[in-house]
């Protein structure tokens, strides 16, 4: 039987502080293992929601209305505490938008890489020392003794977020939700650390949620992508199907949108109004 | 962190602060040997004695003496006992208490921040002088209510500052990475958020030890400090303030005394504040 790895089904949500304003709208969602699904939309579209979701990291003021969110077919939203602590971190783990702050400024490098080896495998602080270490080769960190002495801010951006995902792939997740991994760096360090998350993916047969609002980067980085707004699933399909034929209007405007390189005075073309109005319509929003 | 406090140590106000305050520890410790006299020997032959290199100065007595013959110097040598005991004990206490509620008021949020501020509000309302001489003429005089009575008053400043930088810690990414491995609040709170508050903590330890200081000096000039025969900075003003036209020495030196230990330990404070933040945020 091939279950999915992930499906989410019918899931709303609404924000409590904004007088119950819709959030989620009955989105479905499903990941077969070792597929990279891109989650794209706009600020606000609830990619980050749906990315906080899965981690059971919701802010309070986010409240769930409906829907079920299957793991392995256990249902996480419902799921009694112990089981998400199993779970989550251990299964299903995050690469971080920005390297930043990501790391705990006080504390080095191998502490916090070996937090989740110990706490959740039970290793020895050698053993996780040396897992550490082939961790890091695995991310092309070239002196990886260096670097778990080093504190966070000896670092370059670029390295750090390769600790992130060192980090992320240590406890063989099933799931990695990638939360705009590359949008804190630069345009030459972005494709590098898409390249490596692919590669990591693609050894470790993992399952990974990229949330992004490039298309660009879901071009290079996902099989599958689903398109949302205002908390709608707008389209959804194989990435290459989508960016050649996209079938919403909307979809049609984002990808013109896109920043052209090659033809750098053709100006860029902002999704026109009329679709936002056809959108809104079609969604129900007044 | 190694690297930020050898730069910390390189910054000239770091080490106008420290070697100060080094100082004034050695001279309160060794005191009985190091003052040339004793504190409360008085010999009414050699009152109001100006400080050397005065006409009528007396060898042996280099800061002169008071008006009941006492040694100005050994004077200052022994109050520097009293002000440092308070600037430590009391800046620490204040310093927990108040690091205690603005951890929790920061991180656990709810009900448990809206008390603790309002609490915070309330204290603040008081005037600290007026607060601190309520509070020691209802404990009692005494070195003991005189440390607890700035304790009392002075945790609310640590409160604020640490609640606000617990805040701004606990909305960063490496919290919620914390939280995702499975660490329980209390553990991230402990382990992951206080160390990085520990740099704006220290500077403001500093700082509170020359209010500490300061305090101190207010109650014993109006006498609610420890007893009149142990010789403290603010007795001494107050003593010479009476006979300032006939020795003014005897409230200059302490003032002066007073002026160079806050001024130190907020040198002190600011100097650490700057190595140690910038690291951080790197």
């Amino acid at each position: 039987m091939t279950r999915s790895l992930l499906s989410i089904a019918g899931l709303s949500a609404v924000s409590d502080r904004d007088r119950g304003a819709p959030i989620l709208r009955k989105v479905a969602l499903a990941l077969e293992r070792g597929e990279v699904r891109g989650l794209v939309g706009e600020s606000g579209a609830g990619k980050s929601t749906i990315a906080k979701a899965l981690l059971g990291i919701l802010p309070r003021t986010v409240r769930v209305t409906g829907g079920t969110i299957r793991f392995e077919g256990r249902d996480l939203l419902t799921a009694p505490a112990a089981v998400l602590r199993q779970i989550i971190g251990s299964e299903i783990s995050l690469i971080p938008q920005d390297p930043q702050t990501a790391l705990n400024p006080g504390r080095r490098i191998e502490a916090q890489l070996t937090d989740g080896l110990r706490l959740r495998r039970g290793m020895s602080a050698r053993e996780a020392h040396a897992r550490a270490l082939t961790l890091l080769e695995e991310v092309h960190i070239r002196e990886p003794d260096r670097v778990l002495r080093a504190y966070p801010h000896e670092l370059s951006g670029g390295m750090r977020q390769r600790v992130l995902i060192a980090s992320a792939f240590a406890l063989e997740p099933k799931l990695v939700i990638a939360d705009e991994p590359t949008t804190a760096l630069d345009a030459t360090v972005q494709k590098q650390i898409l390249r490596l998350i692919r590669g990591m993916q693609k050894a470790h047969g993992t399952g990974v949620v990229f949330v992004t609002h490039d298309l660009g980067v879901v071009a290079q980085i996902c099989d599958s992508v689903t398109l949302l707004y205002a908390g709608q699933v707008i389209e959804e399909g194989r990435t290459a199907d989508v960016l050649a034929s996209p079938q919403h209007p909307y979809t049609k405007a984002l990808i013109a949108a896109g920043p052209r390189y090659d033809r750098p005075d053709a100006g860029l073309k902002p999704v026109p109004q009329a679709v936002f109005d056809q959108l809104r319509a079609e969604i129900g929003i007044t | 962190m190694g690297r930020s406090f050898r730069a910390a140590l390189c910054d000239p106000k770091v080490i106008f602060g420290c070697g100060f305050i080094l100082v004034l520890i050695v001279l309160a410790i060794f005191a009985p040997w190091i003052a040339p006299q004793d504190p409360l020997e008085q010999n009414l032959m050699l009152g109001t004695l100006p400080p050397a290199g005065f006409v009528d100065a007396e060898p042996g007595y280099w800061f002169g003496t008071d008006d009941l013959g006492r040694d100005v110097l050994s004077r200052l040598i022994y109050g520097s006992r009293i002000a440092l005991t308070v600037a430590f004990i009391a800046a620490g206490l204040a310093a927990l208490v108040g690091t205690t509620l603005g951890l929790l008021a920061g991180w656990y949020r709810g009900w448990v921040e809206t008390v603790i501020t309002r609490l915070v509000d309330i204290w603040m309302a008081f005037p600290p002088v007026l607060l601190s001489t309520l509070l020691v003429a209802v404990f009692g005089s005494g070195l003991h209510s005189v440390i607890a009575a700035i304790a009392i008053i002075d945790w609310t400043r640590f409160c604020r500052v640490v609640r606000s930088e617990t805040m701004a810690q606990a909305s960063m990414d490496y919290v919620t990475a914390a939280r995702t491995i499975g660490f329980s609040r209390f553990r991230i709170l402990v382990s992951e958020i206080l160390p990085n508050v520990a740099p704006v903590l220290v500077a403001l330890v500093s700082l509170e030890m020359g209010i500490a200081v300061i305090v101190e000096a207010i109650l014993s000039f109006v006498g609610l400090s420890v007893s009149s025969d142990t010789p403290t900075w603010g007795g001494m003003i107050a003593q010479g303030r009476q006979i300032i036209y006939q020795g003014w020495w005897v409230m200059v030196a302490p003032l002066v005394m007073l002026l160079l230990t806050v001024l130190a330990f907020n040198q002190l404070g600011d100097g650490l504040r700057r190595a140690l933040d910038p690291m951080m945020r790197r």
